[in-house]
């Protein structure tokens, strides 16, 4: 029932090198909206989802967090993803499914799953 | 807009506490079947709040946050242990952090399940594991489940424990953990 030191040195040894790159120079960041509108909509399911396929896929470059309510209550689950050097997309209503469409499309081929994206581009008042 | 089991409000107070600038939150859960009682704490070393804050918190017309006018969480946890036969209590002082109890009557036919801790655990983990160490204490009747973050962070050494890698693992080994605390005690 415990957890094996020995097991965690080795996960440690195999982990090493892409947490390197991770850290380091990440091309992109996926923030999951973890207020209590997200987490009732379905966020946690989200973040699994996505935590699995980064994993599954071994995309390296990519690190994934969390933050609280966006104040767009309605329109969660809600995730940000902000490929380094471009303007951040918001994606809104999602599912376990979408989410692993937008990291196949947006995280890996650079598109925009626009179906599911808020707006993208920032705001221009002039 | 319902939280569905107690995983997830659990997830959700647990959040507040990462809000409240707390470096270590323990999340403790006590089944105790013999005495038809189930718990859970949360406990924080965060900014802690005044007697005023402790009652407005309880008010879903109160909130903290600017981008929204409601706050939600604590009162619903609050309805949810009344609802089982329970209640919520809190207990904060500004500096000194918050504790959250909810009880509940374990077999009440209107106790929410307790759902996926292991998810609970490695989303906050995920998205705060860096700055917060976690401490998840899980006791059902004579056996207990221990997920120490700060242990774990000593053997990883130079390797995040929010890597995703790292918490794919650490999931596996919480459900490996709940399901010991379903075996039956040899006669």
């Amino acid at each position: 029932m415990k957890l094996k030191i020995g097991d965690l040195e080795k996960l440690r040894d195999k982990v090493k090198r892409t947490a390197e790159v991770r850290e380091g120079k990440y091309r992109a960041k996926i923030t999951v909206h973890m207020g209590t509108c997200g987490i009732a909509a379905g966020a946690r399911d989200v973040m699994a989802a996505l935590m699995d396929d980064i994993e599954r896929k071994k995309i390296k470059d990519v690190i994934i967090t969390t933050s609280g309510c966006a104040g767009l209550c309605s329109r969660e689950p809600m995730v940000t993803v902000e490929v380094v050097g471009k303007p951040p997309v918001k994606y809104v209503d999602l599912t376990a499914e979408k989410i692993k469409k937008i990291v196949n499309s947006h995280i890996e081929k650079g598109v925009i799953v626009k179906e599911c994206a808020l707006a993208i581009g920032s705001e221009r008042t002039h | 807009m319902i939280l569905q089991d107690l995983s997830l409000h659990i997830l959700d107070i647990a959040e507040n506490s990462t809000a409240a600038q707390a470096t270590r939150i323990e999340i403790m859960i006590d089944e105790n079947i013999r005495k038809n009682r189930l718990l859970f704490r949360i406990r924080d070393n965060g900014r802690g709040m005044t007697k005023q804050a402790q009652i407005r918190a309880l008010d879903p017309f109160y909130t903290t946050k600017k981008v929204r006018r409601v706050g939600l969480g604590l009162p619903m946890l609050a309805q949810a242990a009344r609802e089982a036969g329970g209640r919520l209590t809190i207990r904060s002082r500004p500096g000194s952090g918050t504790s959250i109890t909810a009880r509940f009557v374990f077999d009440h036919i209107d106790r929410k399940p307790i759902g996926n801790m292991a998810e609970t655990i490695i989303n906050l983990v995920a998205g705060h594991g860096r700055n917060i160490d976690f401490l998840y204490k899980h006791r059902k009747n004579d056996l207990s489940y221990i997920f120490d973050t700060r242990i774990i962070k000593r053997s990883l050494r130079d390797v995040p424990i929010t890597d995703p890698e790292v918490l794919i693992f650490l999931k596996k080994e919480i459900i490996k953990g709940q399901k010991a605390l379903e075996k039956r005690r040899k006669k």
